[in-house]
């Protein structure tokens, strides 16, 4: 099942048109620049805005058709604002407790303790907003969102008005509450660095409208979409440990194209592991090079290449059924004779660990 | 007894009429300040002029529409005679009236204020978390207009406290019934007993003043509690 979204705003000049689903598992980041229609949609999907026309399905049950429209307080939600937005007249534990006791929540309390825990707000409980920092009162709107038992997380932006160490600071967290959530979480954000960090899905908006939706895996190397032409394109592909050397400090990872070899510290076997690659980090051999210090190399084939600028060329690569993006000059791409079908070697020279 | 009895019961009335009718103005005042600081109707200064009226009217021109108005022939006391009520023109009821239309903008603008000041957001959040309109309006908005909720009960209650010209009007000077400070004040220069005009005059100036110490102190607690 999946949440159905249908939606017609208009506000003077802007307008959004909505028509898609939202899987009802993960993380869905709501992506795209700034006025292109990212807060008004999730703000209609809490009920904040009401579109002229619209349809939302969430969990089998109607929010809204032409007949009905629930009203914020009766939706099933959490929501965290861009800014923060404790209550300044209450306390930590009371701006937690305001969801909580009318939240009808039947759930034990551990639950809360456990989202207390995890965003590590313990000892902040009896202070006043106004004693804690940006990054501190976001971790507490976020804990306060979930104590309301919610069947869908929504989150505007909660790190934009952050500065850059908060920012570093409450992210570890928010990975941590999205891996524990069984609810569907939407995710607006404009920080590609984010979404290739937090989300499992993307909703690409541009004035308006979707322009593409799917695994974040697959859309940040579509070649039809303007992701993988940025300067900073980047591949992203999750793995699972297989192994760890203690004795050289690599993991192996292995992923549906092959494996990678990444130094890190110690991993558990099983885990799942999201790598980011830059495109300008792969290169291509026409050889299998084997006096080489690189230590992920893999067969590949040309699955589309698309010219940038007179000097450089975009390669979306498929190891197995997993695209990488690679950035080559154009003399390159000529004296190789890269083509569309080629069977070539892709030298991954540096990978992150996302998470 | 520096104040006669007639002095204290004159301070007595004007303490309840200013309680009484600080109450009764909170109570009105406070949805329609709610409802100003909420409505996007077009014609909503309309009202905001009205509210604001006696602050630029000569009391005395309030006070000769009201006790028009609240006359056996006015709308007001025809209404009130129609339903078997007693006459509302120089009894204590009537000055309450005449005091919640001369110290509405005290209550209303400051609440008002307060509302709007709040803004949008901590009100939407709380609609995130499942809190219901009055829910909302009773848990976030009271609460957090709390410094205006204090500046116009002090500032509604010492503004009904100096009134003259409209009690004047529509109460008289009847003593024990409506007969307030001012007026006896004005009895005792007119009569030149200046002695006990002092104390009077005095009184009424101490206890104004401890007033509206209360609003600015409490005022200033709030903007500095939160930098």
């Amino acid at each position: 099942m999946s949440i159905e979204v249908r939606f017609g705003i208009k506000r003077g000049e802007f307008s959004l048109t909505i028509d898609t689903e939202i899987p009802e598992h993960g993380v869905t980041a709501i992506f795209g620049a700034s006025g292109s229609g990212k807060t008004t949609l999730l703000r209609a999907i809490a009920g904040l805005e009401a579109p002229e026309n619209g349809f939302l399905k969430v969990g089998g049950v109607v929010w809204q058709d032409t007949n009905t429209f629930l009203q914020t307080h009766e939706r099933k939600i959490g929501y965290v604002f861009q800014e923060p937005s404790l209550f300044q007249h209450l306390n930590v534990q009371d701006n937690i407790n305001y969801g909580l006791a009318r939240s009808k929540r039947d759930k034990s309390e551990r639950s809360l303790d456990d989202a207390i825990s995890l965003l590590g707000i313990e000892h902040l409980l009896k202070r006043m907003p106004w004693q804690l920092s940006g990054g501190e009162q976001q971790r507490v709107a976020i804990v306060r969102a979930l104590a309301a038992d919610p069947s869908m997380l929504l989150l505007d932006e909660p790190l934009a008005a952050l500065g850059d160490e908060q920012k570093a600071e409450i992210l570890p967290y928010l990975e941590s509450v999205y891996q524990q959530l069984d609810i569907p979480v939407l995710y607006v954000s404009h920080s590609r660095n984010e979404v290739a960090r937090l989300a499992d899905h993307l909703l690409l908006l541009d004035k308006g409208t979707i322009k593409a939706s799917g695994k974040v895996t697959d859309l940040f190397t579509s070649l039809d979409l303007p992701l993988a032409h940025q300067t900073h394109a980047e591949t992203i592909i999750d793995t699972t440990v297989t192994s760890y050397d203690a004795e050289f400090g690599l993991a192996t990872l292995k992923f549906s194209g092959g494996q990678f070899v990444v130094a890190s510290n110690p991993l558990d076997s099983q885990t799942t592991v999201r790598l980011q690659i830059l495109a300008r980090d792969v290169s291509v051999t026409l050889e299998h090079q084997k006096d080489t210090s690189i230590l992920n190399i893999f067969p590949v084939t040309i699955d589309h290449l698309v010219k940038e600028s007179s000097s450089q060329m975009t390669l979306r690569l498929l190891a197995g059924k997993t695209p990488i993006l690679a950035k080559v000059t154009c003399r390159s791409a000529q004296s190789l004779g890269l083509k569309i079908g080629d069977t070539v070697y892709a030298q991954v020279k540096t990978v992150a660990l996302l998470r | 007894m520096i104040l006669s009895e007639q002095d204290l019961t004159a301070l007595f009335v004007t303490l309840k009429l200013a309680s009484v009718s600080t109450l009764v103005l909170l109570v009105v005042g406070t949805p329609l300040a709610w409802w100003l600081s909420k409505s996007q109707w077009r014609f909503k200064y309309l009202i905001e002029a009205i509210i604001a009226l006696p602050l630029i009217l000569p009391p005395t021109v309030l006070g000769f529409y009201l006790l028009v108005s609240i006359g056996p022939n006015g709308p007001i006391g025809g209404l009130v005679d129609a339903l078997g009520g007693a006459p509302l023109a120089f009894t204590f009821t009537g000055l309450v009236i005449g005091s919640v239309f001369y110290s509405m903008p005290f209550v209303v603008q400051p609440l008002q204020n307060a509302f709007s000041s709040i803004g949008e957001r901590p009100l939407e959040v709380a609609a995130t978390l499942r809190a219901s309109p009055m829910d909302r309006f009773f848990t976030i908005a009271v609460p957090m207009a709390k410094p205006g909720f204090i500046t116009a009960s002090v500032l509604g209650f010492a503004h009904t406290l100096g009134e003259f010209g409209v009690v004047l009007m529509i109460g008289g000077n009847i003593p024990g019934s409506t007969q307030v400070v001012s007026i006896a004040i004005y009895d005792h220069v007119e009569a030149l007993e200046y002695g006990q005009a002092h104390w009077l005059a005095g009184s009424l100036l101490v206890l104004s003043f401890l007033l509206l110490i209360v609003v600015y102190g409490a005022n200033r607690r709030y903007t500095v509690a939160k930098p």
